[in-house]
């Protein structure tokens, strides 16, 4: 794969460039983070509260992907950390969702020249480095991607189903480090 | 948290330490998790905090090799505020007193 940020100098500007297939993949990817993430549907909330940000949940998600997107703050203090959970996880899903959506905002402009190269502001820079990282920790997480993962897929047969999705771990991985390495 | 209590007469021994001691400090502590990169951590603390490169990254460091590091330190609200930031750019935080 040959998607990859590059830094642009005089003005220094981060851009991106991607493949077709990698687009697709990406945009279907950033999507799926974008409904993770979504503000809840304050169907049973307190109008009030959600009109000021106050969410309902007190406790981490059962679901891993969710708990780790939106850990407790407080490790020994569950009323203390459910407190805290109400009082920003509407915020952070707000903030994080906004981040997945300007990143699939950028693949909406089309590309240009030969090397199909889009360049990013600096807002667009902050959207994908934070969607890109939303992303790596749904699917690491939903893998159950340890330290060695690298041994991990080496270890998985090709026809595992787990093969492909490691493999597009890797590539996010490689994809996410030029962009931290491309920044101004 | 969350809200502000009107002492009562009776203030029992946890909370007259909170009032009587508003420095009491507290920390926010970063953890390992295997997927964060390296190098996002490092530049997420020399974003977030504004520490030199050679800092952020002996942070990164100590969060991969021994598991945790305290990044900061100070107000309750401040720590607060920078567990949310980190939890914003996926780092997974926590914070506490600082015993």
């Amino acid at each position: 794969m040959a998607g990859r940020f590059l830094r642009k100098r005089a003005p220094a500007r981060v851009a991106l460039l991607l493949g077709e297939g990698e687009e697709r993949l990406l945009r279907d990817l950033l999507g799926q983070v974008a409904q993770l993430v979504a503000p809840e549907p304050p169907a049973d909330a307190d109008p009030l509260a959600a009109l000021v940000g106050i969410g309902t949940a007190t406790s981490a998600s059962a679901d891993p992907v969710l708990a780790r997107l939106f850990p407790d703050a407080y490790a020994d203090d569950p009323e203390a950390a459910g407190d805290f959970r109400r009082y920003t996880e509407p915020g952070l899903r707000a903030r994080k969702h906004a981040a997945a959506t300007q990143a699939l905002a950028v693949l909406d402009r089309p590309p240009e020249g030969r090397r199909r190269e889009r360049v990013l502001s600096a807002d667009e820079s902050m959207a994908w480095l934070g969607a890109i990282n939303d992303l790596r920790l749904a699917l690491g997480t939903r893998l159950g991607v340890e330290e060695d993962w690298a041994e991990q897929l080496a270890a998985l047969d090709d026809a595992d189903p787990r093969a492909l999705l490691l493999a597009i771990y890797d590539w996010l991985s490689w994809l996410q480090e030029t962009l931290v390495r491309s920044l101004p | 948290m969350g809200a502000v209590s009107i002492a009562p007469v009776e203030l029992d021994e946890p909370v007259v330490d909170d009032v009587v001691l508003p420095d009491t400090p507290w920390i926010t502590i970063v953890w390992n998790d295997p997927i964060n990169l390296m190098s996002y951590v490092a530049w997420v603390f020399q974003h977030h905090f504004g520490y030199p490169k050679a800092k952020s990254e002996r942070l990164m460091l100590d969060v991969h090799e021994k598991g945790r590091a305290v990044v900061s330190a100070g107000s309750r609200e401040e720590m607060e505020r920078d567990v949310e930031s980190m939890h914003g750019y996926g780092l997974w935080a926590t914070l506490q007193k600082d015993d």
